[in-house]
């Protein structure tokens, strides 16, 4: 009987293990939450919120008057997110419709794996490649000074989000029944008809949770734009300004910056709006993927 | 034109447009595994892999960043890896499907999406500053340990998930218990596969540079780091700093593209060999 309420204790406390285990993802969320919250808030006894939201100027070190402006760097992210995508979303449906009904399978199995490869480069590698591939074509081509600008920001980005687009959107065509594809011909639609008017507008959730989910990667990429859009501060005019991204300052300034300063404060306050920001679009994708997939079963 | 022949003709321009989708991207992949081998496979040499950088980064080879790599990485698997099999364990074993387990599947996905870089200012105030461990390979690995646990907690479950499920009936059947059960009839047959997914994590976090920046990675050391609490040299670091922060950049450049091909052959490798392990591993339990 005792040694029977032994195993029982043993069972309970290998069980509380595991759940502690399990329970750990939904603490480092709220951890990292609190912890940009908790250090960002310092920065705001100096510094007014609606001046950090709506100011372009961003010049803590003037020594004059510190100057604590993020729209420049959020017109900036959002602008080679947006460049990105209008590249990464044609492409990455045209390859996963590709994958899906044209490709032979014995060319779709060597294909997935490439794609993989594409998603294994590291973003300091496609980042240096940028800067010395893309930089002079885009110099050459747009007779611009460097090449390093927006374009190139967005044409690297368009390239790390490809993988994620791809796979998940080639997934969701996938997952539309036969039946579908099968009536269509049958009532004399033409392969591309059917392919256009009724596969891709049933998998059209799972396709947009994927463009997503690509544009979430894109916008808290941080090595590629930081190599390739030359980080000028300036208000961004357009896609052949040098532009600095929420990313990339992060990275440049806080090696820099005195610890415990209102300048430290501030690069945690971007870094919270960007964690808002990505946490808002992935969220999204999330509950538009569920519902998907709910209705499938 | 009839009404037939022209959708003939959108079809072959459709079907073509998606094939030159395909190609494209084929052709940037093609591009840069190209460009970095060829520019790169020069620079390659013994020296080059097991020498210190000299005279300002100018010369000598890249060992430290190399060694540094594998360390980060070690740790990195150390915290990762046992965390995330255990997770895996609870919410495939264990977990019913309450909210509390639906809220934890929702910050995994979201855990994966948080941007590297603020693992690394999370990881500046909890590893370097709270927990005291400085700007060190410790609070690096850790760092990137945390990154990586979504991934790691994902692929675990993969492959628990292709145990089949008389397994666990027989154990419990023959009176085990669910620990028993674990241990006996599920781990054995999955542990395998559950390495093999975190490898390709693994591989993720290898290449990183944003969240070691300001947690550890040094730009030049002299020597190798001799205890966990050291800086450290890391080749994705290293490589962003030769091809942008170095004082004499062009000078500098066939060191870079020597660094770019020994990092994308060691993340890719890693990848493939997971990969390919994968592969026989699924072959086998059919």
């Amino acid at each position: 009987m005792r040694k029977k309420k032994w195993k029982n204790l043993k069972e309970a406390a290998i069980k509380a293990f595991f759940f502690t285990c399990g329970i750990l993802a939904i603490l480092v969320l709220i951890g990292i939450f609190l912890t940009l919250l908790l250090t960002a808030i310092p920065a705001f006894r100096e510094i007014k919120i609606s001046e950090f939201l709506t100011s372009t100027h961003w010049d803590p070190t003037s020594p004059e008057k510190a100057e604590y402006g993020l729209l420049s760097m959020i017109v900036s992210t959002l602008m080679v997110t947006v460049g990105a995508m209008l590249l990464a979303v044609p492409i990455g449906i045209g390859v996963a419709a590709y994958l899906s009904d044209v490709a032979h399978w014995r060319v779709r199995e060597i294909l997935k794996p490439v794609i993989e490869i594409l998603a294994g480069i590291p973003s300091v590698v496609v980042g240096f490649l940028g800067l010395v591939l893309f930089g002079p074509a885009i110099a050459k081509i747009f007779h611009t000074g460097n090449g390093l600008n927006a374009v190139n920001g967005s044409v690297l980005l368009a390239i790390m989000s490809l993988p994620t687009i791809i796979s998940i959107s080639e997934d969701s065509l996938n997952a539309v029944p036969r039946a579908y594809s099968e009536a269509s011909l049958a009532l004399g639609a033409s392969p591309w008809q059917t392919l256009f008017r009724v596969k891709l507008p049933a998998a059209l959730s799972g396709i947009i949770a994927a463009c997503m989910l690509g544009m979430g990667r894109a916008i808290g990429e941080t090595m590629t734009v930081l190599m390739v859009t030359g980080n000028a501060r300036a208000f961004p005019h357009g896609f052949l300004n040098s532009v600095r991204t929420m990313t990339a300052n992060i990275a440049i300034e806080l090696g820099e910056v005195p610890y415990f300063t209102t300048h430290y404060y501030a690069l945690f306050a971007i870094g919270l709006v960007l964690f808002i920001m990505t946490f808002a679009v992935n969220l999204a994708a999330d509950v538009v993927l569920r519902k998907y997939q709910e209705r499938e079963q | 034109m009839k009404p037939a022949a022209r959708k003939k003709i959108i079809q072959v321009i459709g079907f073509l447009a998606l094939r030159a989708a395909m190609f494209l991207v084929l052709a940037i992949l093609l591009l840069f595994l190209y460009d970095i081998g060829k520019k790169g496979g020069g620079v390659i040499s013994w020296e080059f892999l097991s020498q210190a950088p000299r005279r300002g980064m100018t010369e000598g080879g890249i060992f430290p960043a190399i060694f540094g790599t594998f360390l980060v990485t070690v740790i990195t698997a150390v915290l990762s890896v046992p965390l995330g099999m255990c997770a895996a364990i609870y919410l495939n074993e264990y977990a019913k499907q309450t909210g509390l387990t639906r809220l934890i599947r929702l910050s995994i996905r979201n855990l994966s999406g948080v941007p590297s870089i603020v693992y690394g200012l999370f990881g500046v105030i909890l590893f370097v500053n709270v927990l005291r461990f400085g700007t060190s390979v410790l609070s690096a690995g850790l760092t990137l340990g945390l990154m990586t646990l979504p991934w790691t907690i994902t692929a675990s479950e993969e492959a628990l998930k292709t145990i089949p499920n008389a397994y666990r009936e027989g154990a419990l059947a023959l009176g085990a218990t669910k620990w028993q059960m674990i241990r006996t009839n599920v781990l054995p047959y999955a542990v395998p596969g559950m390495l093999t997914g975190t490898v390709l994590g693994l591989a993720r976090a290898a290449g990183e540079t944003a969240p070691i920046l300001f947690t550890g990675a040094a730009f030049y050391l002299p020597f190798l780091p001799k205890s966990l609490g050291d800086q450290f040299m890391a080749l994705p670091y290293h490589l962003y700093i030769m091809a942008t922060q170095h004082h004499a950049i062009l000078q500098v450049r066939p060191l870079a593209y020597g660094t770019a091909l020994v990092l994308i052959v060691l993340v890719l490798g890693m990848n493939m060999t997971a990969v390919v392990v994968r592969y026989r591993l699924r072959r086998k339990q059919r």
